[in-house]
């Protein structure tokens, strides 16, 4: 795992921090001039309008995308490839690999990256597939599980790799909503059972209610408001803030 | 015209069959030597440096662009001009590999660019070595569903393999010209290397109908 090395623009419980941080695609600018941070341990969720660069924030952080401007500090160090490893990231899509058994994939890159070996990757797969309620489902093929069990597989797959942040891309949005629960529910559980910093990216706002210590509302690239979930649902200060809640509920 | 012989068919028959031995291996080896190739060729299509795309490219576009025949004559009779001498049906084989590998390439090509955007970034997202990256996740996918593809190209290259006759291997063609050059009749072995390949052929273009249908979904 990476060696902490102390930055002096860095509190100690600051885990993730965006300084100035511009994203343009093409004429657009999607984030700009972005400053925000979240404490270890913390679970901040982004809400806000489609295009407003909540995902965005995420692409940057998993190295999917760089920044035009500003830069990117994890643990007090820029964000590389090395720092990535302490990062895991969840998909609104699964994007579990179709041509591996369940357990493979939670295997695959604790081995491969970490360089365990395979009984231990083995042993911590199982653990975290029993969690989320898979632990019979080891050998089976994703495409033979349903969206809700795949999702809680990349899940665990994540979590195999014991990241530090765990990313959140709309991860229920893709499901059946009888299948929501299921996946609500797992994340519940390791939000209050694990010291995991998370940053989700949500359109349910229960669950953001739920989880959330601190929630950020986006609007064209910047944060128009934060605060914790009971005065950012219960009493909005920002007008745009207002609009985007009243039209998701 | 003669009437059908049976028995001078019978008589031919042994030494067309050995071609058919020979054409196989010509078939067999030439398919291993262009999927292995091919996929050279795909993963140098995607090399970060142009310095390596630009060539490759060139080179694949040249080969795919000449005659297979004038290839073999090439190779044949120019190779051995430089120092370079093989046995007619190692000759053969190289000259059936490389031109096929121009194809099988293409087939790789859209089979990688098939595979989800997404599966590149989970494997970003764990952190995969690049390396790793395509060999368990990107090419198992990719070559799944091109798998019949590149078994339509082996039937084609089956079919090609008379043109080693020209370069003097002793396939089914040559076995089949020199059985009608000896007793003057050629009726009966063209027509059953024409059926040879048919028999051969035929059956397997129904499987690979079949695995397409079975990995299409």
């Amino acid at each position: 795992m990476a060696t902490e090395i102390p930055h002096q623009t860095t509190s100690d419980a600051e885990l993730v921090r965006f300084e100035q941080v511009t994203k343009r695609f093409g004429d657009t600018t999607v984030l700009d001039r972005l400053d925000f941070s979240v404490e270890q341990g913390k679970h901040v969720t982004l809400i806000g309008p489609s295009g407003s660069g909540k995902t965005t924030i995420l692409r940057l952080l998993m190295t999917l995308l760089t920044p035009d401007e500003g830069r990117i500090l994890v643990g007090g160090r820029p964000l590389d490839k090395e720092v990535r490893k302490g990062i895991g990231m969840v998909f609104q899509q699964f994007n579990l690999f179709p041509n591996m058994r369940v357990l493979r994939n939670v295997t695959e890159a604790p081995v491969h990256v970490l360089g365990l070996s395979k009984d231990e990757a083995v042993e911590r797969a199982k653990g975290l597939l029993e969690m989320v309620g898979l632990g019979d489902k080891l050998d089976a093929y994703p495409t033979q599980l349903s969206g809700g069990q795949q999702q809680r597989v990349a899940i665990a797959r994540a979590l195999a790799m014991r990241p530090r942040v765990l990313l959140l891309d709309e991860v229920t949005s893709a499901l059946d909503p009888e299948l929501v629960a299921g996946v609500l529910d797992v994340l519940r559980d390791i939000a209050r059972s694990t010291d995991i910093t998370m940053l989700c990216v949500t359109h349910e706002m229960n669950f953001a209610r739920d989880i959330s210590d601190r929630v950020l509302m986006f609007d064209a690239g910047r944060v128009i408001e934060s605060g914790p979930p009971e005065r950012i649902f219960g009493a909005p200060e920002h007008e745009r803030t207002r609009e985007f809640l009243s039209a998701v509920r | 015209m003669r009437t059908w012989d049976w028995s001078y068919t019978g008589h031919v028959l042994p030494d067309l069959l050995r071609g058919l031995l020979v054409t196989l291996e010509a078939t067999a080896l030439g398919s291993v030597l262009a999927f292995a190739l091919g996929l050279v060729w795909a993963l140098a299509f995607r090399a970060p440096t142009r310095w390596v795309r630009w060539p490759v490219g060139a080179v694949v576009e040249f080969v795919r662009n000449t005659p297979l025949l004038v290839q073999l004559f090439f190779l044949f009779y120019v190779l051995p001009t430089t120092g370079l001498t093989f046995s007619p049906l190692t000759t053969g084989v190289i000259g059936l590999g490389l031109h096929y590998s121009t194809y099988t390439a293409e087939v790789y090509r859209a089979g990688i660019d098939g595979v989800p955007p997404g599966q590149w970034e989970a494997a970003t997202a764990l952190s995969l070595p690049r390396r790793r990256t395509w060999t368990a996740v990107i090419l198992p996918q990719a070559i799944r569903r091109v798998v019949p593809a590149l078994g339509n190209y082996v039937i084609a290259m089956f079919k090609d393999t008379p043109m080693l006759a020209a370069i003097t291997v002793l396939d089914m063609l040559k076995q089949a010209e020199e059985a009608g050059a000896e007793s003057f009749r050629y009726t009966e072995p063209i027509t059953v290397v024409g059926l040879l390949f048919v028999l051969i052929a035929y059956p397997t273009s129904l499987l690979m109908r079949a695995l397409e249908r079975r990995l299409g979904n």
